[in-house]
């Protein structure tokens, strides 16, 4: 028996072909309305009487199934996308049952990140919704035999009002199934007035299995007759085994065998790291056979790999002129002439960050018939088929994908060399095996957040505001795990929060310079806006304290008027988004602001000794957030965080207290990110290993209280997951100024050497 | 031989008796209600009750675990929610959940030995269990309801 619950029962696949492409900025949304589902049925939707599309199934009961298509790490996706579903289809949420899909080409992408699933599907799931609920009613019409445009829906029944006449969805079920998927063109949509969950919101569909141990995640999953697998790294990048003793492992009860697994080859992407395999019978084992391992290892070239070393050459980068990214007037000329004592110069820094879900990484693979089959915690199960098909030689259609809950993800999981871990020692083994990553794995070898330097160069004028600014990062691209020779930052990352810094200046100079990656870099929550929203959100506070000036209204003095930001000749991905549907509108920025200062207080609350606020404003993820930080600084140097508060436009909001528990969490992610978030490596080896020098804000750290305030907003949909951390992290920054003066140029504040 | 007592059921286990006993509820009795965080006492993912006290299951040697009345997130909610989980529901303080069994194992020890904690019983009492999802907020808000509701 397979003991695996809530992942989608394993089907076949048929007729995909998929692309091994990786794009950054494109996703794709299927055509769902031509889409004919999988005869044989790969989720009870599809094996359910009537499935006019992937997404959704009728039983004759009434059962309304809704799949699942993105991952679940804690964002509440699986609700939110399959209620838009439900609010089209005008179905009883209480008798919707959601099936989570495995990795597979027809439902678009899969890839959960970059706070874009509302973005990409809200109007795929309406027409799934729409045309589902076009059946019914046409059913119910023929039965009646009254024109369809005389019936309506209440909550899961079809009405004809005329007559008082009512039928179930389920009755419809078998009835509508004869009929054929209407065209988009036919479909009504419900206004919004008429929404019963869009904008309303519904907790998580798994909301009581989370509180009582019933959830289902990687880390739990379990077949038969599966092993269990912990696998020692190469401790440098790019290193491999020499060679390795086994004898005193394999003494340790409960072990079966080791397993040398190759070293990757260049680029790294996605492949497994290479190393030696302990295989046992139980975790605990796996663990100790493995410290008994005698390996020699063959380091590589990023042995001389020093951090310290390298925040020195990444800043000398910074201060050189580099790569121009976009630019107004011409900032160097005015430098020049500008007078010494109104040029301002400010050099920021932010160290390697790891993504420490509390989930380490885990993955369950059987290689059984030529085929593959994954349970795993992942962010992007097409990603896994991609690899896992690669790394075992068969076709992609061939690899299973089944997707459980995650531990947490924050862009980690997007990365799956943890699950082609699994399938690699699973053909080796002729078992199930399943890798259990430790938290010193976890924090060794994750894809980490780029170190990132910054150079500010500013010319203000009398009144202190400037006329000139010039701002160049240097940080070793996400690129580079897939091209070696990258080094300079790629158009989607630099429109992170760099190439639209969103003020109106007469001289503005935006820049790259490059850097080379010695480790894995890979996307982490906010990811290139946590360095930038830091460096630009704080040089701005700096500017207005020169100038004596309140920050708030610097700020919006800065941002200027509403206006749209013009990227003619600029590459500007805008987050994979047209900008026709989503401009750049700072007038969305200010608004933000003016929200946040109004809800926190900001002109009675005045930063005195000790006691301090801070203001940001950061757009991402087509987000506009500002944020304000109150804290409070002890003669010994604690710092507390009694409130925050935090405005946000997302657009509309289809889950609005799913997304104010996204900005509390946002507030809590950015303030281990402030006090403690620090990779550093010597001799090519990563120094941390743990919750103790890699330190996480625990519940006495973080904020004691986020407000967020979610703005009325009539534009279509953007991204909540990852907004909130820039600003709140350069908010923070700028109260701790605020209360002591200090101002927090290098993160993070354990080592910035400021505070004891 | 380790004898141990599970959720009311008595068991004995002929493996290394050096397991944590993390492992051995997870692996071997398959109760993976209990969760692996860090595997030294740092996070609290693992909390569970010995004796009605929290403790971090990663660290404790099934032997040292021997002969105690050992209870997991699977017993607490098994006769209907305990008004810890009602409280954490009503407050919908998970987000990905992966660290909440231990949370609530830990905060129902807390609110044994302090009924009506305040704020600053609350961060001592649960400093030691991360939420890497950030979910303390709501977390701090559950504990009080859950005490304000049995009072």
């Amino acid at each position: 028996m397979r003991s695996i619950e809530n992942v989608s029962r394993r089907g076949f696949l048929k007729g995909v072909a998929g692309t091994g492409a990786f794009v950054l900025a494109v996703r794709y949304v299927p055509p769902i309305l031509s889409h004919h589902p999988a005869p044989d049925g790969q989720t009870e939707a599809d094996r359910a009487p009537l499935h006019p599309n992937a997404f959704v199934g009728i039983e004759t009961d009434g059962t309304v199934h809704i799949v699942a298509h993105r991952s679940e790490m804690g964002t509440a996706i699986r609700t939110t996308l399959p209620l838009v579903v439900a609010d089209e289809l005008d179905a009883d949420w209480n008798r919707v049952k959601i099936d989570q899909a495995i990795g597979d080409k027809r439902y678009g992408d899969q890839n959960t990140d970059g706070s874009h699933s509302v973005r990409s599907f809200f109007d795929t799931m309406r027409e799934c919704g729409a045309s589902a609920r076009w059946m019914l009613v046409q059913a119910a019409a023929q039965k009646w035999n009254v024109p369809a445009s005389e019936c309506s829906t209440a909550p899961h029944t079809v009405v004809h009002a005329k007559s008082g006449r009512k039928l179930g969805y389920g009755e419809l079920a078998s009835a509508a199934a004869r009929l054929d998927v209407p065209k988009k063109e036919q479909l009504t949509f419900k206004k919004p007035a008429e929404w019963r969950y869009i904008g309303k919101g519904e907790t998580s569909y798994d909301l009581e299995k989370l509180c009582t141990g019933k959830a289902i995640y990687g880390i739990d999953a379990k077949i038969e007759g599966m092993v269990y697998a912990s696998i020692e790294h190469p401790p440098v990048y790019g290193g491999k085994v020499k060679s390795y003793d086994e004898q005193e492992a394999l003494k340790v009860s409960g072990v079966h065998q080791t397993m040398l697994i190759d070293p990757f080859k260049p680029p790294a992407a996605f492949q497994p790291l290479g190393g030696v395999a302990v295989l046992a019978d139980n975790t605990w084992a796996a663990f100790q056979g493995r410290k008994k391992l005698k390996i020699t290892w063959d380091n590589g070239a990023n042995e001389g790999y020093d951090s310290a070393e390298y925040k020195k050459e990444l800043q000398e980068t910074a201060r050189k002129p580099a790569k121009v990214i976009r630019s107004v007037g011409d900032a160097n000329a005015a430098l020049a002439a500008a007078s010494g004592s109104n040029v301002v110069e400010a050099e920021y820094y932010v160290p390697l960050l790891a993504h420490a879900p509390m989930e380490p990484m885990v993955a369950l693979a059987e290689f059984k018939d030529g085929k593959a089959t994954i349970w795993a915690p992942t962010q992007n199960p097409q990603a896994v088929q991609a690899i896992v098909s690669t790394e075992l030689g068969i076709p992609k259609e061939d690899v299973i994908c089944n997707v459980t809950l995650l531990g947490g993800g924050f862009g980690r999981k997007s990365k799956p060399d943890y699950v082609a871990e699994a399938a690699v020692l699973s053909k080796k083994v002729g078992r199930p095996v399943k890798v259990m990553w430790t938290r010193e794995d976890d924090i060794k070898f994750d894809y980490y957040n780029a170190v990132a330097g910054m150079y500010f160069k500013a010319a203000v004028d009398a009144k202190g505001k400037p006329t000139t600014w010039l701002q160049r990062s240097v940080f070793p691209p996400i690129t580079s795990i897939f091209d070696v020779n990258a080094v300079y930052g790629d158009p989607p990352h630099l429109a992170q929060g760099w190439t639209d810094m969103p003020y109106d200046l007469p001289n503005l100079s935006i820049e790259n310079g490059p850097a080379k990656a010695h480790v894995r870099i890979g996307w982490l929550r906010s990811v290139a806006n946590i360095y930038h929203g830091f460096g630009i959100q704080c040089f701005t506070d700096e500017l207005a304290h020169r100038a004596h000036r309140d920050p708030y209204e610097y700020l919006l003095d800065l941002i200027g008027p509403a206006r749209t930001i013009d990227f003619k000749n600029v590459e500007y991905p805008n987050y994979g988004a047209s900008l026709e549907t989503y401009p750049w509108e700072t007038g969305r920025l200010r608004h933000v602001t003016e929200v946040v200062a109004e809800k926190s207080g900001w002109a009675k609350k005045k930063s005195v000794k000790g006691h301090g606020f801070g203001i940001a404003a950061h757009k991402s993820f087509l987000t506009y957030v500002a944020t304000v930080v109150e804290v409070e600084v002890n003669d010994q140097g604690e710092i507390r965080i009694p409130r925050v508060d935090t405005a946000v436009d997302a657009g509309l909001i289809a889950n609005p207290e799913i997304t104010r528990a996204q900005f509390e969490g946002a507030a809590v992610f950015g303030t281990s990110i402030v006090r403690t978030g620090e990779i550093t490596a010597k001799n090519g080896v990563i120094q941390q290993s743990n919750f103790n020098d890699y330190p996480v804000a625990r519940i006495n750290e973080a904020p004691r209280q986020t407000n967020v305030y979610l703005v009325e907003s009539s534009a279509p949909p953007a991204g909540v997951g990852e907004p909130g951390v820039p600003p709140f992290v350069a908010a923070f920054c700028n109260a701790i100024y605020a209360a002591t003066g200090k101002r927090v140029r290098n993160l993070p504040l354990s080592s910035s050497g400021l505070f004891g | 031989m380790v004898k141990i007592n599970v959720n009311g059921i008595d068991h004995s286990f002929d493996g290394d008796p050096s397991m944590p006993l993390l492992w051995y509820l997870r692996d071997v009795l398959g109760l993976t209600g209990t969760k692996f965080g860090c595997g030294i006492a740092l996070c609290g993912a693992c909390t569970v009750h010995s004796n009605g006290e929290a403790i971090r299951s990663c660290i404790t040697p099934l032997s040292a675990a021997a002969g105690s009345k050992i209870r997991t997130i699977e017993d607490v909610g098994a006769n209907g929610l305990h008004p810890v989980q009602k409280a954490w529901i009503e407050v919908n303080a998970p987000q990905c959940g992966y660290c909440q069994s231990g949370q609530i194992m830990q905060a129902i020890a807390l609110l044994k030995s302090k009924p009506h904690p305040t704020d600053q019983d609350i961060e001592d009492g649960m400093a030691g269990n991360i939420c890497r999802c950030g979910t303390y907020q709501r977390i701090r808000a559950a504990i009080k309801l859950a005490a304000e509701k049995s009072a």
